[in-house]
């Protein structure tokens, strides 16, 4: 199935000998998988570094807004006085969401460790369509060049309308006058993120579904893959809907069409909409892909936990099968709760108590999967490895962050804060807390597949340490904010009396966001050195029981030096079938000795 | 090893757990914790809002506990102990879906009638004919105001002595929002551009407000002062300074208010077409 160039073999070799045009096809335009995912990788971390880098600035203008910022103020802004102008908060905050959204967290989790997981864990040589791997990685080019040059060339002329980009502000140019292109760009781009997600998603179902080793039923995959699986269909059923939405604001935007803009609309004098639309329809439509999305953002990341919770805990996941309904729960509740975002939006009320209790049960998969990954450390034999901290931070943070989800599912409570800080302190748990912190586990855990060499533990513990103090040092006061009811989005909250005294609390808040970042480069640097001169390992460092780890250290192209055929279920840790306490999927039936 | 867990797992039950109670274990100045209430609706959903941190905090603590004990017990270094083998047990998988699906239900069926009573249950004037409530013949108290969102100000209307809206006496303001105390209010709410959100922090009310769409909001305030109207709907650059203010008073001072503003803005009027002839 899989289409073997003859410059993608000679990475096998390594690339002294290959020359230019092998270089390219090997390391460029490759359709090897490992190549793919780390070329995902090694994009979406800088582009982590570019968001979190546009956080400081939107922590910087809440702690002391109006004043300039040091160093890089009189850079960017040297026409203000080194100030962040109101115009250009609206413009960070949108572009650190889109950002870490559609550049980090979704393509990390399925462009990166999807790719590069996928074949491996399963035991097949590549991927299904290789070609097709390959353009969902350069289809992310234009979005980063759209959606970059939208922000990044002109910084006075960025869209502006959040990452929500709720019309009419999104849709007619006058709402927003800077945001001229601007905001036309962000939407082709969110468009070619889309279309690159979408060839993703059918690979990973094909590939999954028809390349799976002999032996390897479905019940015997890893979680990850179940992960990743599931989410694969998440974006193919919910990613046309959104896709086709943008492609309306965009035709309302640039044709003058009225799919979202009422008849005789006069913004700013504009000229009146031809009209007949609703805005409420694209917050329909729009929340239709984007919840779902939310899911996306966190299975993987569920999965790969399990991963290695269960690898640390050497012990037998509790729960297996519970685990895969609960993802699959999760992902069937998540296309019917999209209105929880729009209980105060003007939506009908009566559809509110729907959303909510659709929204409510939607903690149960989520609850069950936390019992179950305490259930696995129980009576275990715990290593506290930096992957392991990782994983055990992210269920912790995870915990938070699904608690203060039952305030805002309720519509009652949700009245009051919805639009505040308490919503920015609940998804920065789980996408912060939980995914970010997640994929740092993954990355301290396959890295040694990666580049067949260890990251160093020490600067490992260093860095988890510091980035779980600062997370809650940053995350954790704004759901204080949100009961003050602190809206989010506000260039100056303290332009209202009401919120004058929580000044102090940003400023902390502020000074644990630069802790956060600051320590990331402890994270940069390990990474970096290690890939050069880490400890050389041999195939299974960890001790692990899936097929990834029975391929050599890095794989080479086409993964397996032997037909892996499986045996058993991925989590048999301290088998009492084997004396070692780790028993690979593909170790035919042992004789105990 | 454990010494760090143990410490920032400290940290974080203290965040949760301690900060709203005593008012901030890290000593942040004044209040941090829901804004004064002056509205009926808003005990209910203070209350609700207490409720569900009583038992989200419950279940936080419960198994943080639970997890911290685990990694201190079952520590690999530390644990003689060998490893259970086992896969999972269907007695506690049933248990714990179904404790937590009973009270997400419960909570979700319990808070259902003050949503209503919040957004749904529009005030009546009068049952209408046939003395029953919720049919058609009920009469629903008309606004007493009506408010529209703009890039970036609040524009506030209030119907004038004919007691009609979309008439030449309709009184006009900006950011200026005046109301009676202790009496159930209606205020129609709309947009002239953009979408705004208007935000009472002290009624616990917040609505979109749509461009197409007009709305009625309705609260009954039990206390004088003035609070803050705030946005809460990214609305453009503007979108901070879109501060309104609410003054909540006596029906008297309110009336006399009203009656200020109206003799104004008609002296206004009559001098402007004195001046034109």
């Amino acid at each position: 199935m899989s289409t073997t160039t003859a410059g993608a073999h000679a990475h096998a070799h390594g690339h002294a000998e290959a020359g230019v045009g092998d270089f390219i096809s090997t390391y460029v335009f490759s359709r090897d998988h490992k190549i793919i995912g780390m070329q995902f990788l090694f994009s979406t971390l800088l582009w982590f570094m570019v968001g979190g880098l546009l956080a400081l600035g939107i922590r910087w203008q809440l702690a002391w807004p109006w004043s300039g910022m040091p160093v890089i103020g009189p850079m960017l802004f040297s026409g203000e006085g080194g100030q962040i102008s109101p115009e250009f908060y609206t413009m960070l905050f949108t572009m650190h969401a889109t950002v870490m959204i559609f550049f980090v967290i979704i393509p990390i989790l399925a462009g990166a460790f999807g790719n590069y997981l996928i074949p491996l864990m399963i035991g097949a040589e590549d991927m299904a369509f290789p070609t097709l791997n390959m353009l969902s990685y350069w289809f992310m080019w234009p979005a980063f060049l759209l959606i970059g040059s939208s922000f990044f060339i002109s910084p006075s002329n960025g869209a502006g309308g959040g990452w929500t980009s709720y019309p009419p502000l999104s849709s007619i140019p006058e709402a927003a006058p800077g945001s001229g292109s601007g905001q036309t760009l962000w939407l082709l781009g969110v468009t070619f993120v889309g279309i690159s997600s979408m060839m993703g998603s059918i690979n990973y179902m094909t590939t999954i579904i028809q390349m799976r080793a002999p032996g390897m039923t479905m019940f015997r995959l890893p979680l990850t893959i179940w992960g990743i699986f599931i989410t694969a269909l998440l974006q193919a059923f919910a990613l046309p809907v959104l896709t086709a939405a943008g492609l309306m604001l965009l035709l309302d935007r640039v044709v003058g069409t009225g799919f979202f803009i009422p008849e005789m609309l006069v913004v700013n004098n504009s000229l009146p909409a031809s009209g007949g639309g609703q805005p409420l329809l694209w917050q329909h439509l729009f929340w239709f892909y984007s919840h779902p999305a939310v899911y996306i953002m966190i299975l993987p990341a569920m999965g790969m936990v399990s991963e290695i919770i269960a690898c640390f805990s050497r012990k037998p996941i509790f729960g297996y099968r519970p685990m895969i309904f609960s993802i699959a729960g999760i992902a069937g509740l998540g296309f019917i709760v999209w209105g929880h975002h729009m209980f105060v939006s003007g939506m009908n009320p009566y559809l509110g108590m729907t959303f909510m209790t659709a929204t409510m049960l939607i903690a149960l998969p989520s609850a069950v999967k936390v019992f179950n990954w305490l259930g696995t450390i129980w009576r275990g034999k715990i290593q506290f490895t930096t992957p392991m901290l990782f994983a055990l931070s992210f269920v912790s943070m995870f915990i938070i962050g699904g608690l203060s989800g039952i305030f805002m599912a309720a519509t009652t409570v949700d009245i009051f804060i919805h639009d505040t800080y308490f919503i920015v302190a609940h998804f920065h748990y789980v996408l912060f807390g939980g995914t970010a912190m997640a994929v740092f586990g993954a990355i301290y855990f396959w890295f040694p597949k990666m580049f067949g060499r260890m990251m160093n533990e020490t600067l490992g513990k260093i860095h988890f340490f510091f980035t779980f103090l600062f997370l809650n040092g940053t995350f954790y006061p704004m759901h204080v904010l949100g009961a003050v009811g602190f809206p989010r989005r506000l260039a100056d909250p303290y332009h209202y009396e009401t919120f004058r005294h929580l000044m102090p609390v940003n400023q902390f808040m502020t000074l644990c966001a630069i802790g956060m970042v600051t320590v990331q480069v402890v994270f940069a640097a390990n990474f970096l050195f290690s890939i050069f001169s880490g400890r050389k390992v041999g195939r299974n460092p960890w001790g692990a029981n899936s097929l990834e780890w029975t391929a050599p250290s890095p794989p080479g192209h086409g993964n397996f030096d032997f037909q892996p055929v499986v045996y058993r279920g991925p989590y048999e840790y301290s088998s009492p079938e084997v004396d070692a306490d780790y028993y690979p999927q593909n170790q035919p039936l042992a004789q105990k000795t | 090893m454990l010494v760090p867990i143990l410490g920032v797992w400290v940290f974080v039950s203290a965040a949760f757990n301690w900060w709203p109670f005593s008012g901030g274990a890290l000593a942040f100045p004044g209040e941090h914790w829901l804004p004064h209430d002056i509205s009926v609706h808003g005990v209910v959903i203070d209350g609700l809002y207490y409720f569900i941190l009583a038992v989200t905090g419950a279940i936080f603590i419960a198994t943080t506990v639970a997890m911290f004990w685990f990694l201190l017990r079952y520590d690999g270094r530390q644990n003689a102990t060998p490893v259970k083998f086992i896969h999972g047990s269907h007695t506690l998988e049933v248990i714990w879906s179904v404790l937590p699906a009973v009270t997400l239900l419960f909570i979700a069926i319990f808070q259902m009638n003050a949503w209503s009573d919040v957004k749904i249950q529009r005030p009546l004037q009068s049952v209408g004919p046939d003395g029953e409530q919720g049919t058609l013949d009920d009469v629903f108290l008309p606004p007493l105001l009506e408010v529209t969102g703009r890039q970036f100000e609040w524009k506030i209307r209030y119907p004038g002595e004919d007691q009609e809206f979309d008439t030449p006496d309709d009184i006009h303001l900006v950011n200026d929002l005046h109301i009676p105390v202790d009496e159930e209010i209606v205020i129609a709410i709309k947009s002239d551009d953009v979408l705004h959100s208007f935000f009472l922090p002290n009624v616990r009310l917040k609505q979109d407000v749509v461009p197409g769409m007009k709305q009625y909001i309705w609260f009954e305030a039990t206390e004088t002062g003035t609070f803050d109207i705030v946005c809460a709907e990214l609305c453009g650059w503007g979108h901070y300074k879109m501060k309104g203010r609410l003054t909540v008073e006596s029906r008297e001072d309110f009336e006399r208010w009203l009656g200020q503003k109206y003799k104004a803005q008609e002296t206004n009027q009559l001098s402007l077409e004195l001046a034109e002839r």
